[in-house]
């Protein structure tokens, strides 16, 4: 139940915003987000935006589970 | 899926399986021949663990052991029998609640077998669908039965906070929430098993920040690592901890970094404090852990449905029915399969207890994807 998913924010009203989570376009809270910012992603949970998704940690989780498919970093 | 689908990949999962083999099997290691138990606390990595054959993936000597993370699953016995006594008294009224509540099975019915019999509830994705409710229904009182962790109590702290806003009078919430911190240090405090570490959950961290869990590695000596939900995430979370125990480390780590922070997200916290305050919780299985879980403050008492209803615990019964046996499963004291009723009287098409209702609960889970 604390499902949530990560969605790209396309437009923002006020309080509300239009996120793109995987195609299907959302109406989502940001009544508990602070400094949502457009084209941003956010973590979408029970039609509120929970957290905003570093796209930067994002990658470098990327490069390190690479890293580890190439056979480095086993130790 | 963006940031989804990156974290699904099979080569960096094969990858990291074998790196988790060596580091538990190393003949000279700190963990050779050890047994090691690992508690994931969350119902979401319960069902990520066993839909990707993670948990039957992992060497011989570490066991993989699911927790009490489902919020339907926790909710007690007596909680659902007082809604359901509640619908039966309140036939004005309209009942709302997250879709799995519905068929957990009360000790004499559920909120499923009340609707067939005329009783009106709905099912909500958000909290925020009650407010439409109220609105297109301002003679009926509605009450919404709201379960969660701290990933969904601020949304509906939110929703709490927009109904006092816009002067709604007909709804009310009943809180059956509860927090995580307290339920992990009941488990280690009960020392019923065996626990080396914890897979913390991602989006209730995401909310909290991983810095709740320091007293683990503080008090207890316990490392834990906040892992992320994806096949990927589960597999590095649980590389990284396997690493820390084998280096006799105790640390609390994040390995979901895209989303979680030590802080977490101080608004959702604000939010959540303003209108709920911290409260013992009965959980099924476990009992009473105090201060688990959480209570509408007094300033918010109006949409407080413990106070604007007689909803007491009057004709309810702690026992489990039928011979279920959620509460050691949730404990992490049986699997599944232990349990005489698994995939016998007890499937999905014919739950005998939340576990093998909700898609997270620990049985579902098993009879899915785990069975042999
Ligand atoms: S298999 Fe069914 S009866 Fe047994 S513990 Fe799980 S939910 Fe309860």
């Amino acid at each position: 139940m604390c499902l949530g998913v990560p969605g790209k924010i396309i437009e923002i009203k006020g309080e509300w915003a239009k996120v793109d989570v995987g195609g299907t376009k959302r109406e989502v809270s940001l009544a508990l987000l602070e400094g949502a910012k457009l084209d941003s992603y956010v973590i979408v949970h029970a039609g509120f935006a929970i957290q905003t998704l570093d796209e930067d940690a994002a990658q470098e989780t990327i490069r390190f589970l690479d890293g580890f498919a190439g056979g480095r970093d086993t130790a | 899926m963006k940031y989804m689908d990156e974290f699904r990949r099979p080569a960096p999962a094969a990858a990291m399986v074998e790196a988790i083999k060596t580091l538990s099997a190393g003949r000279r290691g700190r963990l050779a021949g050890r047994e090691i138990g690992i508690m994931e606390i969350c119902g979401t990595h319960t069902h990520s663990i066993s839909r990707y054959g993670i948990r039957a993936a992992m060497p011989q000597n570490i066991r993989l052991i699911s927790g009490p993370g489902c919020p339907v699953c926790v909710t007690s016995q007596p909680d659902i029998d007082r809604l359901i006594h509640f619908v039966r008294r309140e036939k004005k009224a309209i009942v709302a609640t997250f879709g799995d509540m519905l068929r957990v099975p009360g000790s004499f019915s559920s909120l499923e077998r009340e609707r067939a019999e005329g009783a009106e509830i709905r099912v909500v994705y958000s909290p925020l669908d009650c407010l439409d409710i109220a609105a297109a229904n301002p003679s009926k009182e509605v009450m919404f039965y709201s379960v969660g962790f701290e990933t969904t109590a601020p949304t509906v702290a939110a929703t709490i906070v927009e109904a006092r806003r816009k002067g709604v009078k007909n709804l009310s919430v009943l809180s059956l929430h509860k927090l995580t911190p307290p339920a992990m240090r009941a488990l280690v405090d009960a020392g019923d098993i065996n626990i080396d570490g914890f897979i913390a959950p991602g989006h209730v961290t995401a909310v909290i920040g991983a810095r709740a869990y320091g007293f683990l590695s503080e008090e207890y000596g316990l490392p834990c690592v906040v892992a992320g939900f994806e096949p990927l995430d589960a597999l590095a979370g649980l590389w990284m901890l396997v690493k820390q125990l084998s280096e006799a480390r105790r640390d609390i780590e994040i390995q979901y970094k895209r989303v979680v922070t030590w802080e977490g997200n101080r608004k959702a916290q604000a939010v959540l404090n303003d209108v709920f305050t911290e409260a013992d919780a009965m959980w099924r299985g476990i009992g009473v852990i105090p201060g688990s879980g959480l209570k509408i403050r007094e300033g918010f008492a109006a949409f407080d449905a413990e106070k604007r209803f007689d909803i007491g615990y009057d004709g309810c019964v702690v026992e489990e029915a039928h011979g279920c046996a959620c509460g050691k499963v949730l404990k992490g004291l049986i699997t599944p399969p232990e349990c005489p009723l698994f995939q016998k009287a007890c499937r999905p098409d014919a739950p005998q207890g939340p576990c093998m209702v909700s898609s997270e609960g620990t049985c579902a889970a098993y009879y899915r994807y785990e069975r042999v």
